[in-house]
C-alpha cells in the first residue's frame, strides 16, 4: 500500500460550543480518487476547510509527504500543492476563464501582467484534461453552464503543479451530461498523479470513480474502506447509522483509533 | 468526453464579437449619448459649437473627471467614497498651506498635496478594510472630517496663490505653444491613460475587479482582500489630491467650502460611463465619457439659458437613464 501523500490524525474542530469534527484521521494518497461521503452536516465542508487553512484546528497533526506542517492559512495550503474546489464556487463571475484561472497567481510583472503567457498555460491546461466545452478562454465565468464553471474551478486547481485536489460536491448541482464530464475529470486527475478527494451524496457517482471511500458520521470517522470492498448498501447504512456489519464506529479497534 | 459537445462553429466566430460588444454596450451607449446631445446642443444654440467652446467644456471636465477615474477603481471594488468633493476643498486648502504658508517650492507642495489626497485615501481604506465599516459611512464621516478641517485650516477663507508663480499655469497655461489647449486637459487625459492601464494591465486593476466581483472568492484564492482594498482606496485617494490642486490652479485660490456635490457629480459620471456600482464591473473610458457628458449638458443648458434648478433636474434624470438601461442589459444578459 502506497504512503498517504496527505495525512491528518486526530483532528478535532469545534465552532464555540458546538464540536464538529471528533479525532478525525483521514489519508489521501496520490493516483486516488478518495471520495468523502456522510450526511448533511456531518463535517465534510468543515474538514475540507481545515485542511485548506480557512479554519484553524483546535487539535490534530497534518503530514504532507511524510513530514508534519502547519496549515495556517489558503496561502500554506496553496504552496504545499493542495487545492480546493468549493462547494459554493469560489469564482469571479466578472472575470474571465483565464483570469479566474490565475487569480492570485497572475503572471508577469505587479504593472504589467502577462495575458499572452496566461492564456496560452490556461489554454494548455483545459486541452490537457480534454476539456472542449468552453469556446473561448475569454468567455466571463457568468455566462458559462454550472458544468462549465465546475470545469473552470477544477481546472484552475490542477494549472498549479497542485499534489491534492479536494472537491467539494462538484456534482451536486449539474445535469446527467456534465455530471458526466465532471467526474470524467476527477478520473483523470488521478491518473495524472494527483491525491483527489470527491465529496459526494451520489452513491452512483462514488461507486464509479473512488478507490477509497471515507465515511464522516456525526463528526467522526466511521470507516476508510476500499470501493471495492464494500456495496451501496453498506455505504448507506455506514452514513446513515455510523456502522455496518462487522464495520463502523462501534467495532473495538475502530473506536480505539 | 469528446469532440461531439464542441460548440457549433458560427458560436465559435461569432461569439468573441458578440461578446465584446455586450461588454462595451454601456460604453457605446454613453458615446451615442454623449454624441447626440452635442449634436443636440450644436443645432439648438449658435453659440455652443466652437472650438473655444469644445476647449471650454474639456476644461471644465477636468476636476469631475479626475475625481471620477479614482471612484472608478473604488466603485468597481464594489466600495463607494463619499468624501472626495469635501477631500477635493480639504486637498486644495492643504496645497495652500504648503505653497503660500510653509513656503514650499511648486515641485515639493504639488506632490504633499497629492499625497495628503493619498492619505485620506490610506484612512478611508483602513476604516472600510480593517475596521469593517460599511464604505457608505466610513467616506461620508470622512466628508465632513474633510469640509471642517478644510475651513478650520484655512480660517473659513480663500488662500490665494497669487505669490505663487506657476501655480495656474498647471491648470491654465498651454504646453503646447502655439495651440489653445489648456494644460488641466493635458494632464486630465495623461492620469486617464496611466489609471486605464493599470486597471486593465497591472495586478491592482485585476484584484480591483475581482474584489468587486466576489470578495470571498479573491480571498480563497490567497489574495490579502483586506491590504488590496487600502490600496485601492489609497490609489483613489491620490486623484482627490489631484483634483485638489486641478482647482485650486483654475482659480487661483483654494475655495475651503467649495468641495461639497462634486462627490455626486463625480460618481455620476462613473454611474453613466457603466460603471456597475454593485462593483465588479467599469472603465476609465466609460467614466470619461460619463464625465464629458456632464460637461456638456451643464455647458449646454448654461449656454441656452436654462436655470441651474433645472440642469439639476435633466442630470438626475439622465443618471437615471443610465442606471435602467444598465438594468436591462443585466436581464438580458
Ligand atoms: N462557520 C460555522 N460556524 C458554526 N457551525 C458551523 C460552521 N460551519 C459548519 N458548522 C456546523 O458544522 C457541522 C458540519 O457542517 P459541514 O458544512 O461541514 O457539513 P457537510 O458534511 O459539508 O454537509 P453538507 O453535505 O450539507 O454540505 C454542521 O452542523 C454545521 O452546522
Ligand atoms: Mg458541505
Amino acid at each position: 500500500m502506497t504512503e498517504p501523500i496527505l495525512d491528518i490524525t486526530g483532528l478535532n474542530k469545534s465552532f464555540g460550543p458546538v464540536h464538529v469534527l471528533h479525532d478525525v484521521d483521514f489519508a489521501v494518497r496520490a493516483g486516488e480518487v478518495t471520495a468523502l461521503v456522510g450526511d448533511n452536516g456531518a463535517g465534510k465542508s468543515t474538514l475540507v476547510k481545515c485542511v485548506a487553512g480557512i479554519y484553524g484546528t483546535d487539535s490534530g497533526r497534518v503530514r504532507f509527504r511524510g513530514e508534519e506542517v502547519h496549515i495556517r492559512g489558503p496561502k500554506d495550503a496553496a504552496d504545499l500543492g493542495i487545492e480546493v474546489v468549493y462547494q459554493d464556487l469560489a469564482l469571479a463571475d466578472n472575470l474571465d476563464i483565464v483570469q479566474n484561472m490565475f487569480l492570485g497567481r497572475e503572471r508577469g510583472s505587479a504593472w504589467l501582467l502577462d495575458e499572452a503567457n496566461m492564456e496560452q498555460a490556461a489554454r494548455e491546461t483545459l486541452a490537457s484534461l480534454s476539456v472542449r466545452t468552453v469556446k473561448s478562454v475569454r468567455t466571463p465565468v457568468s455566462a458559462l453552464s454550472g458544468g462549465q464553471r465546475q470545469t473552470v474551478a477544477i481546472a484552475k486547481s490542477v494549472l498549479w503543479d497542485s499534489k491534492v485536489v479536494l472537491l467539494d460536491e462538484p456534482t451536486a448541482a449539474l445535469g446527467v451530461a456534465q455530471t458526466r464530464q465532471v467526474l470524467d475529470l476527477v478520473r483523470r486527475l488521478a491518473e495524472q498523479g494527483l491525491g483527489v478527494v470527491l465529496i459526494s451524496h451520489n452513491m452512483a457517482d462514488v461507486f464509479e470513480v473512488a478507490d477509497r471511500i471515507a465515511v464522516l458520521y456525526l463528526g467522526r470517522m466511521a470507516a476508510e474502506v476500499h470501493t471495492k470492498d464494500v456495496t451501496h448498501g453498506q455505504v448507506v447504512e455506514l452514513i446513515t447509522a455510523g456502522r455496518s456489519g462487522d464495520i463502523g464506529l462501534a467495532r473495538p479497534e475502530n473506536a480505539v483509533l | 468526453m469528446t469532440a461531439v459537445k464542441a460548440p457549433a462553429p458560427e458560436q465559435q466566430a461569432g461569439g468573441g464579437l458578440v461578446t465584446a460588444v455586450k461588454g462595451r454596450l454601456q460604453q457605446l451607449l454613453a458615446f451615442a449619448s454623449l454624441l447626440v446631445i452635442y449634436a443636440f446642443f450644436s443645432f439648438a444654440s449658435p453659440y455652443f459649437f466652437s472650438y473655444g467652446n469644445f476647449t471650454a467644456i474639456l476644461f471644465s471636465t477636468v476636476v469631475i473627471g479626475t475625481l471620477a477615474i479614482g471612484t472608478t477603481f473604488v466603485i468597481i471594488a464594489g466600495g463607494i467614497d463619499l468624501s472626495i468633493g469635501t477631500g477635493m476643498a480639504l486637498c486644495a486648502v492643504m496645497s495652500g498651506v504648503f505653497l503660500t504658508k510653509l513656503g514650499l517650492p511648486l515641485a515639493l507642495g504639488v506632490p504633499a498635496a497629492i499625497l495628503f489626497g493619498g492619505l485620506m485615501g490610506l484612512i478611508n481604506g483602513i476604516n472600510v478594510a480593517l475596521l469593517k465599516i460599511p464604505p457608505f459611512i466610513a467616506t461620508l464621516a470622512m466628508m465632513l472630517v474633510a469640509e471642517g478641517l478644510a475651513l478650520v485650516l484655512s480660517d473659513s477663507a480663500p488662500i490665494y496663490f497669487n505669490n505663487v508663480p506657476g501655480y495656474t499655469d498647471i491648470s491654465t497655461g498651454n504646453l503646447i505653444p502655439g495651440v489653445e489647449f489648456p494644460n488641466a486637459v493635458l494632464i486630465l487625459l495623461a492620469v486617464a491613460l496611466m489609471a486605464g492601464l493599470l486597471l486593465t494591465k497591472s495586478v491592482l486593476g485585476r484584484y480591483t475587479y475581482s474584489i468587486g466581483s466576489n470578495e470571498e472568492a479573491t480571498a480563497l484564492s490567497g489574495i490579502d482582500v483586506r491590504r488590496w482594498k487600502i490600496a485601492i482606496y489609497c490609489f483613489a485617494g491620490l486623484f482627490i489630491g489631484l483634483a485638489g490642486v486641478m482647482i485650486s490652479a483654475r482659480l487661483g485660490s483654494a475655495q475651503p467650502a467649495t468641495g461639497m456635490g462634486y462627490e455626486l457629480q463625480a460618481i455620476a459620471a462613473v454611474v453613466i460611463g457603466g460603471t456597475s456600482l454593485s462593483g465588479g464591473k467599469g472603465s476609465i473610458v466609460g467614466t470619461l465619457i460619463g464625465a464629458l457628458i456632464i460637461s456638456v449638458l451643464n455647458n449646454g443648458l448654461q449656454i441656452m439659458s436654462i436655470p441651474q434648478e433645472w440642469q439639476n433636474v435633466i442630470l438626475g434624470c439622465v443618471i437615471l437613464v443610465a442606471v435602467y438601461t444598465d438594468r436591462i442589459r443585466k436581464k438580458e444578459a
